[in-house]
């Protein structure tokens, strides 16, 4: 047998500790903790109003949490929490090493701008000035998510939701980022539009060894999507484990509610 | 290969607690002990519900034993499967766990032929080395050649299995769980599923399976082990 591709390393790239969050008297999410690493897939599924956004929020340095600790393995400051890093080294951090596809196209977008510049912007924003080489690069990212390349200067409203999703996928992986948030990435879509995102997102999860949190609300996209869940209720995190063993042997009484609530076809 | 048994299960035991129906609970079996070394195919007995498939899953990690532990030899060491990371029992699967199931998990849009290939690509195989050895155990499955760029969602229940074995056959996992995997086969097929077993067998494999097809069991089985042995109390 050949080497064997080294997928999952030991180290961590994200280790979450204590993260709590409360809207003043409301919880948002209390004393999560996990470690991610390079190459795994984590699915946060629950029900709306568990909490599963707030935390992806306070993880991928949208929103504050009250208290705990988000350390990335960061390529200029190693492992660091991610609050303790200035504002502008957060964001550059950010910008160079992470992705966020949003449920909502538009708000991953810049509606504006064509799809093409779009696709580019996350390299112009990192420095690069060569215009033949960003617009190659576009090209060939729109071509990797399928997407027709003649019609890299129609603006995204031009193109059906399913196809402007693809251009945020596209906006969201063309930079190398290490890790990726996507919140509820086929939430939108018709069924047969989300086969083909989701799809998609498996192949490029994979050929690229992305890490990947992905929030979901669908036990279906959870299952095809992650490695292992994690089960929000109320904020809290009430069961954790192997995808498939928490799925097919739930132990908590919330999970197998959920479980047991998917409508069969 | 080792002298060591490629898969000890210890004192397991699986009790079902279903909080959503008046917190009922199932007991399945308790202090279940049973030992498979290289090139053994221990067949499951037992008659249905009884808990064979249970413990098959439970090996497999997919179901949490309430009990004991599951130890399979990988990389010259045990992994206890009951008590592992995720990604250390993922790692298990890709290299040394194989498991065919009696259906076949259908991924939207991924064609046949690339979804047997995937196990191989998995574990670092070249893309036409992977595709050439697909294709090889495709046919020799006798899965006709138009379906190869289809994805499987549309085949009938002969065909996915074929579809699925192959995908379980194409690499040489040390261990292999197999429920059910000839159920919707005819007799040629059947004999060609059992002469895959039987070359993995000779090769040092490890085998649990549950047959329900007394030629199969007969054809491969290295003994017969019974499950109801251990039956939990109600």
């Amino acid at each position: 047998m050949n080497a064997i591709p080294g997928r999952i390393a030991p180290a961590p790239l994200l280790s979450v500790e204590g993260l709590t969050k409360w809207y003043g008297h409301v919880l948002g999410c209390r004393d999560v903790a996990f470690d991610l690493r390079p190459g795994e897939v984590l699915g946060i599924v629950g029900e709306s109003g568990s909490g599963k956004t707030t935390l992806l929020n306070c993880i991928s340095g949208k929103l504050t949490p009250t208290s705990g600790e988000v350390r990335f393995d960061t390529r200029r400051f190693g492992l660091t929490d991610i609050y303790r890093l200035s504002e502008p080294d957060r964001r550059r951090m950010q910008r160079e090493e992470w992705g966020f596809v949003h449920q909502n196209p538009r708000d991953g977008l810049r509606m504006r701008v064509s799809g093409g510049a779009n696709v580019a912007e996350p390299l112009m924003n990192l420095g690069a000035r060569h215009y033949g080489k960003m617009r190659q690069s576009t090209i060939d990212w729109l071509d990797r998510v399928e997407l027709d390349t003649r019609r890299i200067d129609d603006k995204p409203r031009n193109f059906s939701g399913g196809m402007q999703q693809r251009i945020q996928v596209a906006r969201n992986l063309i930079h190398g980022p290490r890790l990726v948030f996507m919140d509820e990435p086929t939430g939108g879509l018709d069924v047969s539009v989300q086969a083909r995102l989701l799809d998609l997102l498996r192949e490029l999860v994979r050929d690229l060894g992305l890490a990947v949190i992905i929030v979901t609300h669908d036990m279906a996209v959870a299952r095809l999507m992650a490695d292992r869940l994690m089960v929000m209720k109320g904020g809290e995190v009430v069961e954790t484990g192997l995808t498939d063993q928490v799925l097919d042997d739930p132990q908590h009484p919330y999970t197998q509610l959920l479980v047991s609530s998917v409508l069969q076809i | 290969m080792t002298d060591k048994p490629l898969i000890i299960v210890e004192d397991l035991a699986k009790t079902f607690v279903l909080h959503n129906a008046e917190q009922a609970t199932i007991p399945v079996f308790q202090d279940l002990t049973l030992q498979v070394a290289a090139g053994e195919c221990v067949v499951l007995a037992g008659e249905s519900g009884v808990g064979k498939s249970t413990l098959m899953r439970s090996i497999f990690g997919n179901y949490l034993p309430t009990q004991g532990a599951v130890k399979v030899w990988h990389d010259g060491a045990y992994v206890d499967i009951t008590r592992a990371n995720p990604h250390e029992v993922l790692e298990v699967r890709r290299r040394t766990l194989g498991y065919v199931s009696q259906f076949l998990r259908v991924i939207p849009r991924v064609p046949t032929l690339q979804l047997v290939m995937e196990p191989l690509l998995e574990n670092g195989v070249a893309f036409d080395e992977a595709k050439d050895r697909a294709s090889e155990l495709l046919s020799a499955l006798r899965l006709p050649q138009a379906h190869w760029d289809l994805p499987p969602a549309t085949f009938s229940g002969g065909e996915q299995q074929r579809v699925n074995i192959a995908r379980s056959f194409i690499r040489k996992y040390p261990v292999l769980l197999l429920d059910e995997p000839t159920a919707s086969l005819d007799a040629e097929n059947r004999a060609i599923v059992v002469r895959l077993i039987n070359e993995a067998l000779a090769e040092g494999a490890a085998m649990i399976g549950i047959f329900h097809d007394l030629d199969v069991r007969d054809a491969v089985a290295s003994r017969l082990f019974e499950v109801s042995q251990f039956k939990a109390a109600a």
